[in-house]
């Protein structure tokens, strides 16, 4: 992958930086910076873009700027947050410009620049970068990057904006959607949960779910919890006594519900009757791919 | 003894949704003995307008990795990072660095 990058870049005079994740952005810098080579950066997340053109004209590379990593739970990747087409295609084409520019031995206009669009606000802002820095450890006086390194383990993050999955239950805490599915389909009396929050639930849900977003068990919305109480105790009624309500608690992905379980557990005997709680593995999502085609994927 | 300023403050690039999603604030530094400075600003920030996980925001005494802050729209680090002196109407921009493509 290094030797194909490294002979990728050495074989062009420009590169555009149109990736989606921390360890590629660190990794595409090194390269050029070590080929010489002017880097054409841009980025987009929700309605917001930023262009910058690094190691050009003597100016700092992103490295320069980002010495340190961002810790991996304050990264935000388009899947998780979104991002409009239209924003990325916006800075897509004013990154296509300074390829352009530049090619044609033009200057660029964003070397130690940063331009941000607002796309909500309708702004572009250009901001003065900081120089290239002289401690910087690739482009700086005295290098101590001089090859391609591991990127992920210096970022603490995959190369891809793929969702994490995290792995907080045991087993026994946890059902797959097929499970799920045959626990509806034989009318066994439950509550679904879904924790998802409301901007998500208005593009879709499962109708017979109960709504409370993760946000809301995590700050004990006093609301939320009582709601949450008197369907525990609706349902308690048409089950025979000894038994404890079954809660299937459900988001998009598998990785919030996994969190609200752990919240409810806590809660189950105290706040709330006692009550089995399981999170359906790989969330909506999953339902959508595996049992309901028809389900919107977003 | 230092007059209070006011300041107007930004957040971008995510970083205002540890401020309930408000973009933009006009705020007014007390008082004090000596001026406000940067550093100074981001105690207070963290006291008085952070509404949720400081530690996405600030790490140490400053802000963590993967912020940039510009300062009447440069960079911080040609003004003196956590030592500028801030003046009143200065305007003080948070910005996260954006990943994605
Ligand atoms: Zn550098």
């Amino acid at each position: 992958m290094f030797a194909f990058l490294t002979t990728c870049v050495f074989m062009y005079d420009i590169v555009a930086d149109c990736s989606d994740n921390v360890p590629t952005r660190y990794l595409v810098n090194d390269a050029c910076v070590l080929s010489g080579k002017p880097l054409v950066s841009a980025s987009a997340l929700r309605m917001e873009g930023q262009l910058t053109v690094y190691n050009y004209n003597g100016g700092p590379c992103y490295r320069c700027l980002y010495p340190v990593p961002p810790p991996p739970e304050t990264v935000t990747n388009c899947s998780d947050g979104g991002v409009l087409g239209v924003v990325v295609g916006v800075m897509g084409c004013l990154q296509a410009l300074e390829v352009l520019k530049i090619a044609s031995g033009q200057k660029s206009s964003f070397g130690q620049q940063l331009l941000m669009f607002d796309a909500q606000d309708s702004r572009f802002r250009c901001i003065k970068l900081r120089a290239k820095q002289a401690g910087c450890v690739v482009c700086g006086e005295t290098p101590t990057v001089t090859e391609l390194q591991d990127y992920e383990s210096f970022c603490g993050s995959a190369a891809t904006d793929k969702c994490r999955r995290l792995n907080l239950l045991s087993a026994e805490q946890r059902v797959s959607v097929q499970e799920y599915k045959s626990i509806v389909d034989c009318g066994t009396p439950h509550l679904l949960l879904d924790v998802r929050p409301k901007v998500e639930v208005d593009i879709c849900h499962l109708p017979v779910s109960i709504k409370i977003p993760l946000a809301s068990l995590e700050d004990q919305n006093a609301d939320h919890i009582n709601f949450l109480k008197e369907k525990i105790s609706e349902l308690k009624l048409q089950m025979s006594s000894e038994l404890q309500v079954p809660v299937y608690v459900v988001c998009k992905l598998g990785n919030d519900s996994q969190k609200a379980v752990q919240l409810l557990e806590k809660m189950s005997g105290t706040e709330l009757e006692r009550i089995t709680v399981k999170d359906i593995i790989g969330g909506l999502m999953a339902w959508a791919n595996k049992i309901d085609p028809s389900f919107p994927k977003y | 003894m230092a007059a209070p300023i006011a300041i107007h403050l930004e957040f971008g690039g995510g970083a205002e949704l540890l401020f309930d999603g408000v973009k933009e604030h006009h705020v007014t530094l007390p008082s004090q003995s000596e001026p406000w400075d940067v550093k100074q600003l981001l105690v207070w920030i963290r006291e008085n307008l952070l509404k949720e996980r400081p530690e996405l925001f600030v790490q140490g005494d400053s802000v963590r990795p993967g912020i940039l802050v510009l300062i009447n729209d440069a960079d911080w680090e040609l003004m003196g990072e956590l030592e500028y002196q801030l003046q009143d109407q200065d305007n003080i921009v948070f910005i996260s660095t954006l990943h994605g493509g």
